[in-house]
């Protein structure tokens, strides 16, 4: 039988099926930070269960952790509490932690593709929803619940349904102005944040073949934010390039192995999903989101929509209410919309070549009066990777500040946040109500048209740069 | 886990959708290392005023509502962030029951793990709910998970479903984590395997 690339994952990976109960898939990664895993080690030390396989689990801190004076200790106590619990948690248990001192400390998602910890056809977990990254390395990888994490970690295993499958099809050739970014977003724009509920994506097509790895890694992070459970590129040349020779890459005699097995796991020709959707990368255009969930999005180029132009009725509340909320006006020019902060970094778009892409267009230009602008690399090996090619100057020349690893302001839990009322371009994941500080507004972007706002003071088509 | 029981309980109406995990609990509460205690801040940022005073227009403030341990809530209810505070929340709070047309996948597997039922209904079907509770508000509703129906005091019935295997693990309150580990001999087995035929995994 013709099989898709999820099914093959799926079936290297069942364990044990039984009459009336979920099957048991093996997990072959478990990633872990300070946030979602505290609860599952103490359900562990309750039952007096061992961590199964300590090897697998790769720890970081990352979601508290400031991105100033990273040289004193974290104030806020709560956070500090959470921070001293992961460290001890880790030591406990033997586990490898990239603690905040280590060179090697970022986001969970940027850190564990740097560390070649993730190979293509294997099955990753983690407390974290935007775990979908990692299918940008054909792994089925996804986000599950703390209680699944004490599941993982007793028992190297989930209990799983089997998802549908969706093959998300993107032809023709992206203009130069666009990025994985402008793709993801426009999918969810058209198939909804609940599109892809029940559903493993598969992204194919011309224009995914075309994206680096860092743009797979982009797309599929935010497979989540349609609902999917996961997203899926198929591994091929740029992956095997990408891994080859990092820290825990199959090695020697292993490689061709490995090689050959991921090679196998691709979607055979003629294998049937469940549904198809079908884009074309030239009509898309740099997006702008507007409203409070992600599928409330727009070309740069359009006007904020009027709740009147939806037919559903559900729609017309949400658009309404999201307007109020982000404080807009229906028919406004996105190019209208003027900004008082910029933030660039996240697992969506911290990575090094987000930050040539914003540098390129901050390049000799000048923070806009009254806008605070922040890069927040997603990982130490960014930061210095970045500092080499002297990324940080060109941006501190432009009047940006250069901040320490960390999620930061994509969920605003280390105090890097928005005021009340405080409009912000932004390069993360979520726009929803309060995600960047309480009465914070949040448009998604791009890095290069949320550097090319922090110029502007507002929206910028940056095709017409 | 508890195990869950029918019951005759007051069902409040959240009439919005994509209600999303960062409003159910949002993220300055997620720092505790705790499991327990979340209720009080279920909601928060909706909930309460900046004096930290209820906010009268929040619905699960009105007096109706006060006792409800079913919510009653629009499309694609849970979304967003992985948190399991979120079912924490609202289990510690007090309710155990969610009706919408739909949810997010992974805060559908989580209500599971807490004793909480998500019940999926079509949309004319949660419109006549609804439809229910605005016209008597505190009106009671009950649940009957082994027969998967809903009864409204009025005498609507609706028929739902829900996975068999989900099913029986709400009733008995079994823990997931014990009945896996009876299989333990299959998670050695599957191991031993993998370390053959994918050596390289295991380095
Ligand atoms: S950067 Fe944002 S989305 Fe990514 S792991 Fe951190 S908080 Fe989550």
């Amino acid at each position: 039988m013709n099989k898709t690339m999820y099914e093959k994952i799926w079936d290297d990976h069942l364990v044990h099926e039984s009459e009336g109960q979920a099957p048991i898939l093996y997990i072959d990664r478990h990633l872990l930070h300070e946030v979602t895993s505290p609860q599952a080690f103490e359900g562990l030390r309750n039952a007096n269960r061992p961590v199964r396989r300590t090897a697998a689990n790769l720890a970081t801190l990352d979601h508290c952790v400031p991105t100033t004076d990273r040289d004193q200790p974290i104030k806020d106590p709560i956070a500090r509490i959470q921070v001293e619990t992961m460290m001890k948690n880790c030591s406990d248990n033997g586990m490898r932690l990239y603690d905040m001192d280590s060179p090697n400390n970022g986001i969970i998602h940027i850190v564990v593709p740097e560390h070649g910890f993730v190979h293509p056809g294997m099955t990753v977990v983690c407390g974290d929803s935007h775990t979908a990254t990692h299918g940008a390395f054909g792994a089925l990888a996804f986000g599950i619940g703390t209680s699944e994490v004490e599941h993982v970690l007793s028992s190297q295993t989930l209990r799983q349904k089997k998802s549908k499958t969706m093959r998300v099809n993107v032809e023709g050739e992206l203009s130069e102005f666009c990025t994985a970014k402008d793709i993801a977003l426009s999918i969810i724009g058209h198939i909804g944040t609940a599109g892809g509920t029940g559903y493993v994506i598969e992204y194919t097509g011309d224009a995914i073949k075309k994206l680096s790895m860092e743009g797979r890694m982009t797309l599929c992070n935010l497979a989540i934010e349609s609902g999917a459970r996961a997203g899926l590129v198929a591994p091929d040349e740029k992956t095997f390039e990408f891994l080859k020779g990092r820290e825990f890459a199959p090695q020697g005699d292993d490689w061709d192995k490995a090689v050959a097995y991921w090679k196998s796991i691709v979607t055979d020709e003629g294998a049937e999903y469940d549904t198809e959707v079908t884009m074309h990368a030239d009509d898309i255009a740099p997006q702008v989101t507007w409203g409070t969930s992600p599928e409330q999005v727009i070309g740069v180029d359009k006007k904020v929509p009027d709740p009147k132009q939806f037919s559903d009725e559900d729609k017309q509340k949400s658009c309404a209410s999201a307007l109020n909320y982000m404080g807009l006006q229906a028919n406004t020019d996105i190019t209208d919309i003027a900004i008082d902060y910029v933030f660039i970094g996240s697992c969506t778009n911290g990575r090094i070549e987000d930050l040539r892409a914003a540098a390129k267009v901050a390049a000799g230009t000048t923070v806009a009066d009254g806008v605070t602008a922040i890069v927040v690399p997603g990982s130490y090996r960014v930061k210095k990777q970045a500092e080499e090619e002297g990324l940080n100057q060109i941006f501190l020349d432009a009047g940006w500040q250069w901040r320490e690893p960390g999620c930061s302001m994509c969920l605003a839990m280390n105090g890097d946040e928005l005021k009340p009322g405080e409009r912000c371009a932004s390069t993360s994941n979520r726009n929803f109500e309060g995600r960047q500080g309480k009465g914070g507004r949040t448009h998604l972007v791009s890095p290069a048209m949320a550097a090319a706002a922090a110029a502007a003071g507002k929206f910028v088509d940056i095709r017409k740069l | 886990m508890k195990p869950y029981t029918n019951h005759t309980s007051t069902a409040a109406l959240m009439e919005r959708s994509n209600v999303d995990t960062d409003q159910i609990i949002p993220k300055q509460f997620l720092k505790k290392v705790e499991r327990s205690g979340f209720g009080v801040h279920l909601f928060h940022d909706w909930r309460f005023n900046a004096d930290g005073s209820d906010n009268a227009d929040f619905e699960l403030n009105k007096d109706a509502f006060k006792d409800a341990r079913i919510l009653v809530a629009g499309d694609n209810f849970g979304c967003g962030s992985s948190r399991e505070h979120a079912p924490w929340a609202i289990e510690d709070y007090g309710f155990n029951t969610i009706i919408s047309t739909s949810y997010a996948d992974i805060f559908y597997n989580n209500c599971f793990k807490n004793g909480i039922l998500p019940i999926v209904v079509t949309r004319q079907e949660l419109d006549q709910l609804m439809q229910e509770i605005r016209d008597n508000e505190g009106v009671k509703f009950s649940i009957d998970l082994s027969a998967k129906t809903i009864t409204t005091a009025a005498g609507t019935v609706v028929k739902f479903d829900i996975d068999e295997f989900r099913k029986q693990n709400l009733l008995s309150g079994l823990d997931d984590i014990g009945m896996t580990l009876k299989h333990v001999d299959k998670i050695d087995s599957f191991e031993a395997r993998q370390q053959q035929t994918h050596p390289w995994l295991w380095k």
